[in-house]
């Protein structure tokens, strides 16, 4: 079953009297539990894209359904609803906030949804444990490597147990070897079943997703799964 | 979230920028001192003068020479023909008036008290045995001026306390001759301490004598004041009316004021309140302009932490966490402020009590209240702005901030 299928999805910016499509009569399915890798050149609509499918961001056209709801006629506090459930954001600048330690931030999507304390601590705990982090909980962002970084935020995004976890670019700001580590935890929880959905520029990573999504200009230029619909 | 969590959030968000927080917590604490200082200083003000007052005696109507509405003088006062003065014999025909229990004349100026080989400048009282009871004085030594014929006083003296710590040290005061002037004075008493008096007129520093000692000395026949004791305090209006009509019919016109302890105390009272207030709406500026300081300290915390706020966006945080968060942190700023100003307050109230001991310098109630209130209340509304801000941002163009 499709957890997103997107139909004649639009995305417009004005910008003055220039008028940029980001995004042009996109028609996507991604079943739950797949690996689907994002590329192309920049500016082609792969963060707006990923942007959309995180309800961070409307479409001025077509249809969204996130397991089989239609999330783009949702009111903002529903759609902060679905984010903070359903979906789990892993960025390429970690985005951790400075004055929380490794073990808050990982606490903080919990904090937000309204999970006690005491539920929040032992799940804190685990996802420490599990992230191979339980040594620097009490860490704050700039006392950890950039390794380590991602993998808070690879926890927090997946503390509250979303159906899908967006990356955009996650192994940018790190090292070969670090960015490999990363992609190996994101691909692990993949395997665990989690929907999986990256965009990169790498190649290597791309080649290891179970599907590719190539895009040019706003549109899908090619889309592993289906090598004969998208051509032309 | 849950509202425990957005205080502990909104805490440490403000505790994570130190400068920032300690700046407005300043500001504002120092706009609620000055409140709590300024209001100390003008209620102490108007205590200090009450109780002055109230030190004088108990239903006291006081009789001027010279007309004038209020008790006070203008250049209208200065411009009519002169008052005819008030004598010994006006003050005695008051002794006579139905609601008047006592009258004491008083007739005062400086001079020279020469005793014991020492010598000083003293304000010399001329009155009677009556004075005594009306300003409810109390005798550490002797007796106050005896009773007596006005017109022919006795050669005795009655010295306030510290004249007589002055003059005579330990040695024994009473009976002792004194000269006053080129007048050779017998002391029949010497006054218990009171630390008090008004317009400079400690009677502490001060020497009574019969009113026609007085007179003669300071060759006058005129009087000071008239003082009287109304037989009760619902007579005081009374006394004013009989003593006015008495004096007019004495001197063919209404060319006297009456004042009543009561008037001028009321009118002092409301005099200081007013001042009070007055100064506590200056000291409330400087809350109205902490409460822009924190609406700034927000502003700029909302831009800095744009990146942060996007972030809490996509996590699930609906726009009202947010605004509670940041509305949060800019009361909390308020709150600390208030309370460290109205800690400080109370120690500057303190201090002021120490150097001035006889200032009671408290901050009235409704000081404390409206400062405490104006501080979070500025600081609540000015914090909402901000705070509305951060919860409209769009969260794809936050997060791209760094
Ligand atoms: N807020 C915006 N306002 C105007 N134009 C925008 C906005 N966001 C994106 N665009 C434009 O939309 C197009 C797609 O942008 P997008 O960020 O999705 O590209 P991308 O594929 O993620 O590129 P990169 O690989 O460089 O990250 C670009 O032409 C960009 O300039
Ligand atoms: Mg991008």
């Amino acid at each position: 079953m499709a957890v997103i299928q997107l139909a004649g999805i639009e995305r417009v910016f004005h910008l003055g009297d220039s008028v940029v499509h980001a995004l042009t009569g996109l028609d996507v399915a991604i079943d739950a539990g797949e690996y689907v890798a994002i590329m192309g050149p920049s500016g082609s609509g792969k963060s707006t894209l990923l942007n959309l499918l995180g309800l961070l961001d409307r479409p001025d056209a077509g249809a969204y359904r996130l397991e089989g709801r239609d999330v783009t006629t949702l009111s903002p506090d529903e759609q902060a609803a679905v984010r903070s459930r359903r979906i789990g954001f892993v960025f390429q600048s970690f985005h951790l906030v400075p004055r929380l330690t490794a073990a808050e931030n990982v606490a903080l999507p919990m904090m937000l949804a309204g999970i006690p304390a005491a539920e929040r601590a032992a799940r804190v705990r685990q996802a420490l444990k599990d992230f191979g982090l339980d040594q620097r909980a009490d860490h704050r962002p700039d006392q950890l490597s950039g390794g380590q970084r991602q993998r808070v935020a690879i926890a927090r995004a997946t503390i509250m147990q979303p159906a899908v976890l967006l990356a955009d670019e996650p192994t940018g700001n790190l090292d070969r070897a670090t960015g490999d580590d990363v992609i190996h935890l994101l691909e692990e929880l993949n395997q665990r079943g989690m929907t999986l959905i990256i965009v990169t520029h790498d190649p290597k990573i791309g080649t290891r997703a179970g599907r590719q999504l190539m895009m040019e200009d706003g549109e899908l230029k090619s889309d592993s799964a289906r090598p004969a619909a998208v051509a032309g | 979230m849950r509202s425990a969590d957005v205080l502990r959030f909104a805490r440490d968000a403000a505790t994570g920028y130190p400068l920032r927080t300690s700046l407005s917590v300043l500001a504002m604490a120092i706009g609620v001192a000055a409140v709590v200082v300024l209001t100390s200083l003008g209620d102490g003000a108007r205590r200090y003068v009450v109780e002055q007052f109230s030190a004088l005696g108990s239903n006291l109507v006081i009789v001027l020479p010279g007309r004038s509405a209020t008790g006070g003088f203008s250049p209208a006062n200065a411009l009519t023909t002169t008052p005819r003065d008030l004598t010994v014999d006006d003050a005695f025909a008051l002794t006579r008036l139905p609601s008047v229990r006592r009258v004491a004349p008083l007739t005062a100026g400086n001079s020279e008290i020469n005793a014991n080989g020492r010598l000083r400048e003293v304000v010399v009282a001329g009155t009677a045995s009556t004075y005594f009871d009306i300003r409810s004085f109390k005798m550490a030594q002797g007796h106050f001026l005896p009773e007596a014929d006005w017109s022919r006083g006795a050669p005795v003296v009655v010295i306030g306390a510290k004249i007589k710590e002055e003059i005579f040290g330990a040695n024994p005061a009473m009976g002792e001759l004194v000269r006053l002037g080129d007048r050779r004075l017998r002391v029949v008493g010497v006054l218990k301490a009171t630390g008090q008096g008004v317009g400079g007129m400690n009677t502490d520093e001060v020497v009574f004598v019969p009113v026609s000692v007085a007179q003669s000395l300071f060759n006058t026949s005129t009087l000071f004041r008239i003082l009287i004791e109304a037989r009760s305090r619902g007579e005081i209006e009374a006394v004013k009316r009989e003593v006015t009509a008495a004096l007019k019919a004495r001197h063919g016109e209404e060319d006297i004021t009456v004042i009543t302890q009561d008037a001028v105390l009321a009118t002092f009272d409301k005099l200081l309140r007013a001042l009070t207030a007055a100064v506590a709406g200056i000291a409330a500026i400087s809350l109205a302009v902490a409460g822009i300081l924190v609406m700034n300290v927000m502003l700029v915390a909302v831009t800095q932490r744009t990146a942060e706020i996007g972030l809490l966006k996509a996590l699930g945080a609906r726009a009202a966490t947010i605004r509670n968060a940041f509305m949060a942190e800019a009361a909390m700023l308020s709150l600390v402020g208030a309370v460290t100003g109205y800690g400080l307050g109370l120690f500057g109230a303190f201090v002021l009590r120490q150097v001035y001991p006889v200032f009671p310098a408290y901050p009235p109630d409704w000081a404390v209240i409206a400062a405490l209130g104006t501080a979070l209340g500025t600081g609540m509304l000015f914090g909402i702005m901000p705070a509305r801000r951060a919860a409209k941002l769009d969260p794809v163009q936050a997060l791209m901030k760094h």
